[in-house]
């Protein structure tokens, strides 16, 4: 069976970006591919704005150490204390801004890009300052040169600081951020000897970040001696090291073959990973040639590839509110969604990020995705409660919990779904059509949800209602978990 | 009419969820419990980092008083074990386990090179991987990956928590996590659910396939752990606290004819950076009176000698008290192990060294993996060097 135009638009719609929007809607049969990811493109080559999330408070402390030109005063432990809690509540701003950018621009290519490089460079810092400098890092290059992006990430105060390396001393060398820029920002593991890393360690010496984020080079922690990485010889330092690494094809392959997994398939076709990983190397690391050559390939589109990866958390949360655009009294409610499925930005599971794929399902996941829509359309209650997460909590009362405290059948999500839009692109279809229609606009799978059962769920007493209410029970399926 | 139990599990575990009718369950109220032999685990997790050295006390250890003058815990009232050591003065239960033979403790679990963080040390944990490797699945997940080839029902581990912790992934199974066999029941039993898997066939779309196989699971687990839920249901009265509802749950699991073999459950937080003592006596209490009725309950109905339940934490805290009333991020810990079967009780092995300390901080000399190779071998007779992807020594507490 011939894929349709309209799959294959809405699979480069999901894999390049957060699923087709509802004003998208009229292009899923009339418009291409190449089309499609040529406005990708334009709309993802503009400098992103950098998002501000740190609060009046914090912004006017930072300001201080500025001008004062010091470090960080002493503070009272109520003091430090305060700041924490804001610079908490700041990341979680931080969050809701970002995913704000996911549902709403047009750059929906960098900002998917985005949130792999943000699973690529897994970062946990309470810092709001590092975290947001971060992101603008990952996002201003996400489609640039994988070479600026590895240099920049390796000196944002966050990662320095998550990777210890303000500890990486000449007379004591902590290893911890040589040897994750080599495991999984860079080559993989099994590429280099312990050796290596040791020698890398020493060339990072020295490499650290002040209160305010900014890279500092402290010349004389570092281990200016020879040290031999990958075989090369010399006095090397933490910027020559990188360059080591990246002149190793290695470090195409891995970072393609993720790519790959990424956006293309969980299970690697090695033939066209090579080439990937061939083109990316001769292009001296261009990102934008690479995710080009991805998608606009014959075999991005072949049929296996279509509707075979299941979505993580923030694109299944995203794709909804892109096709039902919400507007939520209650914001927070995205927080608490993503810690119940398993995936909250900047809070990554470790080092190495997000696993994906099948990990991202188990019975109470997977019965949660499917809920979702129900929640959403206020149909349904709510008693789950996530897991407490110490690091974020510090011992604190959890505020995503409070939501529903207040009573049992308390909703965690208010929201008012804008169905004009949505309602009135089915004006035309006629009724005895509208459930496969609706579900092929939805749903990526080859075979789609049984007909009969989702008209025996929806509501049928006037064309509006139904419309609504088959669109909600087609997302509280296991096929809409899948782009 | 008359059924065995036996052949009732074998329907149990065979039919699909609409066989099993609720009139069969009126046969089995008279029948007795379950004959001992199914050997359980139980887990708890303390979460957010216990100190240790506040739960199991050296209370003649100098550095111990000189280190805490404010968060020491003074001998008089410590729950003397030994001379040398005593418990949290909330832990009266375990101390009554300790004084029946019931209680094992080991000092100094831990691994090389430990995290500070929580949630990667706690990682660490659940994974059972070195400090140094990242893996995506938990050690009872490879556990049920071991022993559930197959099988319609990843019951053989169940979480009493709305969320599924790493440590229950495995790569093919997963547990089931539910807080109440009856809201679970109520959850995944919603009609729409089930008619879309039952028009669901198999097409050769592998994660489609997938998807649709973790949902039959959770319906057909959430039929079975409710009807065994109400099979022998706990009578005894417990607090009425999570751990406490939690551990009723597992009661009634545990005399019922669930095929279940291990349950994990948390208690938390004991990140005590700041007000400890109100903080851990307050757990504690919640702890103590758990497990008492727990424990009781378990022995009523003849049903301890198959229960092994141990504690953990991510990591304990720093010898020194901080400014603040608490203790900071530390790293080796103890360790409690419950049980009607224990072969090793009381205080298994020595207490911390506070002068052998390694910047501040607890040395380990039990990697917790010997913890898990022994429990995996010894108690649930599974193939501990294929979960843990390395053969570890084993010890002798079962």
């Amino acid at each position: 069976m011939p894929v349709s135009k309209q799959l294959v638009n809405q699979h480069l719609l999901w894999r390049a970006g957060f699923g087709p929007a509802v004003y998208q809607l009229d292009d899923l049969n009339n418009s291409s591919p190449e089309k499609l990811y040529k406005a990708l493109q334009k709309a993802s080559s503009k400098k992103p704005e950098y998002l501000q999330a740190a609060d009046n408070y914090l912004q006017g402390l930072m300001l201080g150490i500025q001008e004062a030109g010091r470090q960080q005063k002493e503070m009272s432990p109520e003091q430090k204390k305060e700041i924490r809690k804001r610079s908490r509540d700041s990341i979680r701003n931080l969050n809701l801004y970002w995913i704000n950018e996911m549902v709403n621009s047009d750059a929906q290519l960098r900002e998917k890009m985005s949130l792999f490089w943000h699973g690529h460079f897994a970062c946990r810092n309470l810092n709001i300052f590092f975290q947001q400098e971060l992101l603008h890092v990952i996002r201003r290059n996400a489609l640039g040169n994988f070479r600026g992006l590895l240099h920049e990430v390796s000196k944002t105060g966050a990662m320095l600081n998550f990777l210890n390396n303000n500890q990486n001393k000449k007379d004591h060398p902590n290893e911890n951020f040589a040897r994750e820029v080599m495991e999984l920002f860079t080559m993989g593991r099994g590429n280099y000897t312990e050796h290596d890393v040791k020698e890398a360690a020493r060339s990072f010496t020295g490499w650290g970040a002040n209160a305010k984020g900014e890279f500092v080079f402290r010349k004389f922690q570092h281990d200016d001696g020879s040290k031999t990485v990958l075989g090369k010889t010399g006095n090397f330092d933490g910027d020559e090291v990188l360059e080591i690494l990246l002149d190793q094809k290695q470090t195409a392959k891995f970072i393609s073959q993720k790519l790959y997994r990424f956006f293309v398939n969980d299970t690697i076709d090695a033939q066209k990973a090579d080439w990937l990983a061939d083109r990316f190397y001769k292009s001296d690391y261009d990102i934008g040639k690479l995710m080009e050559d991805i998608f606009t390939s014959d075999w991005f589109y072949d049929e296996k590839n279509i509707g075979s990866k299941i979505k993580s958390p923030v694109e299944l949360l995203i794709g909804m509110q892109r096709m039902l655009p919400m507007k939520l009294e209650n914001e927070e409610a995205l927080l608490l969604l993503q810690r119940l499925l398993g995936q909250i930005l900047f809070y990554p599971p470790n080092v190495a990020g997000w696993p994906g794929g099948k990990t991202w399902i188990d019975s109470s996941t997977l019965m949660m995705r499917m809920r979702i829509a129900q929640l959403i359309n206020d149909k349904d209650e709510f008693n789950i409660k996530p897991k407490s997460d110490d690091d974020q909590m510090m011992g604190r009362d959890d505020d995503d919990i409070k939501i529903n405290r207040m009573g049992k059948a308390a909703r965690p999500i208010y929201a008012e779904i804008d169905w004009n839009k949505y309602v009135d692109y089915y004006n035309d279809v006629p009724r005895n059509e509208l459930v496969n229609d609706i579900a092929g606009n939805l749903l990526q799978t080859k075979k789609s949800v049984s007909a009969g059962v989702i008209n025996e769920y929806s509501d049928a007493s006037d064309k509006n209602s139904f419309i609504k209410t088959a669109t909600i029970q087609i997302m509280s399926t296991p096929e809409y978990q899948l782009c | 009419m008359l059924i065995k139990r036996r052949d009732f599990v074998k329907v149990g575990s065979l039919a699909t969820a609409s066989f099993m009718v609720p009139k069969f369950l009126k046969a089995f109220e008279r029948v007795d419990r379950v004959p001992p032999g199914n050997k359980v685990m139980v887990i708890l997790q303390l979460s957010g980092g216990n100190d240790g050295l506040n739960t199991v006390i050296p209370i003649r250890n100098d550095i111990y008083y000189r280190e805490r003058p404010r968060l020491g815990i003074e001998r008089a009232s410590a729950l003397a074990l030994t001379d040398e050591v005593g418990l949290h003065p909330a832990l009266t239960a375990l101390r009554e386990l300790y004084d029946d033979g019931s209680l094992g403790i080991l000092n100094n679990v831990g691994y090389p090179n430990p995290d500070r963080s929580h949630f990667r040390s706690m990682d660490i944990w659940q994974t059972g991987s070195a400090s140094t490797e990242y893996v995506a699945t938990g050690w009872l997940g490879r556990y049920l990956d071991a022993q559930c080839h197959g099988c319609d029902k990843p019951t053989f581990a169940l979480e009493i928590d709305d969320v599924l912790s790493l440590a229950l992934k495995g790569e093919n199974s997963k547990a089931i996590a539910m807080k109440d066999p009856k809201r679970l029941f109520g959850t995944s039993n919603e009609n729409f659910f089930r008619d879309v898997l039952k028009e669901h066939k198999n097409e050769g779309e592998e994660t489609v396939d997938y998807l649709y196989k973790t949902m039959s699971e959770t319906l057909s687990s959430a039929n079975y752990i409710f009807q065994q839920s109400r099979l022998h249901p706990s009578s005894a009265e417990y607090p009425k606290t999570e751990l406490g509802n939690g551990l009723k749950t597992i009661a009634s699991l545990i005399f019922s004819d669930i095929n279940t073999k291990v349950y994990y459950i948390s208690l938390g937080s004991f990140d005590t950076h700041v007000s400890q003592q109100m903080q851990q006596q307050r757990l504690f209490t919640e702890l103590s009176n758990a497990v008492k009725a727990f424990t009781a309950d378990l022995k009523k109905n003849n049903r301890f000698n198959d229960v092994l339940m141990f504690t953990f934490s991510e990591f304990g805290r720093r010898v020194s008290q901080n400014a603040s009333g608490g203790t900071d991020h530390g790293t080796a810990n103890n360790m409690f192990l419950i049980g009607g079967a224990l072969k090793q009780k009381g205080v298994i092995n020595a207490m911390p060294d506070l002068n052998d300390l390694d910047e501040g901080d607890l040395k380990y000399k039990i990697d917790f993996k010997t913890v898990y190779a022994t429990v995996l071998r010894n108690w649930l007779e599974a193939d501990d060097t294929t979960i843990l992807g390395k053969r570890y020594d084993h010890l002798k507490f079962c």
